[in-house]
């Protein structure tokens, strides 16, 4: 969690204990500061509601196909008799797609942030962050026609054998688009690490490089590994650059070069197909949805653990 | 004196540190081309299929005649849904979490839902409004359930940014207003939320950029790229720009890949329109204060 976000409860107690005597007046008072919580509850219900509902549609689909073949049956063949429910043909796709972005983001937005945060002048940060952050704007529809117009041709030119549907241009396209998120995630960790540290190393007769390298970037560590699990996690729930871009061969091949159904692209084309609802085929669509969602959930869990847990807290 | 060693080290050490700080700017230059790159490509390619003609048009199933006027319709229904759901329950929250809320175990589950929510893959979110207005409500695909869906979406992020912005106000409002005999209630809604006003209202139309842009929950929710009118009424079937890019970019056609790249110009253009507004607000608030 952020410094700061205690909220009400850093207030002087003098503030406190008169906030409270006066509240305990006014009808109307008490009725709305109940408006308000119950507003805060329904956030709660949003989760509840979410996790009722994978687990009541998935329950009728692991009931039926075996929780132990979803996840380990080699094979996802819903259009097939008879058919076969692995997950891990998609989970592989997912990894492979997640990989190929982190190998463009994690590097590309690290040494951007590096460059942000101890190399540019505050104009140029002035100029370059918002520039950077539209990256994050841009709608990932738009991100996946870039994929498939621009992208792939393009890798195709280069590389003979990739398909037109490919892992690997995909990738690089979601790659591309945490690249902000790991940047701004990692530069707000070094722009804690406090002046003094850096002055002292100067001090010293460090360089720039050796003050960003071997200072700073220990010192923020936690927070760039937290940054590079969030992105991870982004990249994994990643859905129409892949949808438009990757294909939809699920398989456990780790060529990048070939069509690969992720999770997201296969809760995508069951969506969009005429596959009636309650049959088991259809039914999948969540048991795919609840494993998307507890894979990011635990990420997202991490990554918070490593800020809460490893943050060094400088005075 | 420095020896002939120390000085060869000095100047290695110096060009490694140039060197590396070149890679770093090369980096950060590669993001920022490929955003050009990219808006380029977009301009390039639609700027040809992009006229009024093309605003003013229903989808067909000839390239020539097709156009966003469906999608364009759409996007402006689902934010307003979005906007009317989202906003009122998550700056109340986030009102309730920064003023009202004690230090609990509750209190603190609220928080650490939202983050967790915030960082929830948007698809899974069409999953909720599938089960939740497409079913249980009976909104069936209708542009009511596809904007409520999103407005589950952008919560996380309302409640998020409208509690920086009430956190931005300064302790001095508020104890200056309990000194002169304010109620909680008339500090927090006469004083702290009217002071943080514009910077909730920035984050809202920031979320809200961000579902204008979403496609994937709509999916779920049952929304297609070829629908031919605009909504009338709440329980209307709809599309969304999105959407509509989604379905002409699918289609091998090239002349339908034209018209994905002069949807996505049009879409582009309204997500800039958002985002100038809300730093337009900024700066504004900026100023006053």
């Amino acid at each position: 969690m952020r410094p700061g976000t205690e909220g009400a409860h850093d207030r002087t107690p003098t503030t406190e204990s008169l906030f409270t005597a006066r509240s305990a007046g006014g009808r109307r008072e008490r009725f709305v500061s109940a408006l308000l919580a119950a507003s805060a509850a329904a956030t709660v219900l949003v989760t509840v509601g979410l996790v009722l509902t994978l687990i009541f549609e998935a329950g009728h689909f692991l009931v039926e196909v075996g929780l132990l073949s979803f996840l380990l049956d080699s094979e996802w063949t819903p259009g097939f008799r008879p058919a076969r429910y692995g997950i891990l043909p998609l989970l592989v796709g997912t990894l492979k797609v997640a990989a190929i972005a982190s190998v463009v983001a994690l590097p590309i937005g690290l040494l951007t942030a590096i460059y942000l945060s101890e190399y540019a002048d505050r104009r140029a940060r002035a100029l370059l962050k918002p520039l950077l952050e539209t990256l994050a704007g841009i709608p990932t529809v738009v991100y996946g026609y870039f994929a498939l117009i621009v992208v792939t041709p393009a890798l195709r030119s280069v590389l003979p054998g990739i398909e037109v549907f490919n892992a690997l241009s995909a990738g690089i396209v979601v790659g591309i688009m945490i690249i902000p998120m790991v940047s701004s995630l990692s530069e707000d960790a070094f722009r804690a690490v406090p002046r003094s540290l850096r002055d002292g190393a100067f001090a010293l007769g460090a360089t720039r490089f050796e003050v960003a390298w071997r200072i700073v970037l220990p010192a923020a560590a936690s927070g760039v590994v937290a940054a590079f699990i969030l992105a991870l996690s982004r990249a994994i729930g990643e859905t129409m650059i892949v949808a438009i871009a990757a294909g939809d061969l699920a398989g456990l091949s780790l060529d990048p070069r070939i069509a690969t159904q992720t999770m997201t692209a296969y809760i995508v084309q069951m969506s969009l197909g005429d596959t009636p609802r309650g049959t088991i085929e259809y039914q999948s669509l969540f048991a795919v949805c609840m494993t998307l969602f507890l894979l990011t959930l635990a990420l997202n869990a991490t990554s918070q653990r490593i800020v809460r847990r490893f943050r060094t807290v400088y005075r | 004196m420095m020896g002939a060693r120390a000085a060869r080290r000095i100047r290695k050490r110096r060009r490694s540190g140039l060197a590396f700080g070149a890679v770093a700017g090369i980096a950060t230059a590669f993001g920022l081309l490929t955003l050009a790159l990219l808006i380029g490509a977009v301009v390039i390619e639609g700027a040809a299929a992009f006229d009024l003609q093309f605003l003013r048009s229903f989808t067909s199933r000839f390239p020539e005649r097709a156009g966003v006027r469906a999608g364009l319709a759409g996007t402006i229904w689902v934010s307003a849904i979005t906007a009317a759901s989202a906003f009122p329950v998550g700056v109340a929250a986030a009102i309730w979490l920064e003023e009202y809320a004690p230090d609990t175990w509750w209190s603190r589950l609220v928080q650490t839902n939202i983050q967790n929510l915030a960082g929830v893959p948007s698809i899974v979110y069409g999953v909720l409004g599938l089960a939740l207005f497409v079913r249980a409500m009976g909104a069936g695909r209708s542009v009511l359930a596809g904007g409520l869906t999103l407005g589950l979406l952008v919560l996380p992020i309302i409640v998020i940014s409208s509690r920086e912005a009430l956190r931005a106000v300064p302790d001095s409002l508020r104890e200056a207003a309990y000194a002169l005999g304010a109620t909680h209630g008339q500090v927090v809604f006469r004083q702290v939320v009217p002071a943080a006003f514009p910077g909730i209202l920035t984050g809202t139309i920031l979320a809200l950029a961000r579902a204008a842009g979403e496609a994937a929950p709509l999916i779920l929710v049952g929304a297609v790229g070829f629908i031919a009118f605009t909504p009338t009424g709440l329980g209307d079937p709809f599309t969304v720009l999105p959407l509509q890019i989604f379905d002409w970019v699918r289609n091998p056609q090239p002349e339908y890949r034209q018209l994905a790249a002069a949807a996505s110009l049009v879409l582009l253009i309204v997500l800039f329109v958002l985002n100038a507004t809300a730093i337009l607000l900024r700066n504004r608030w900026e100023l006053r204060r």
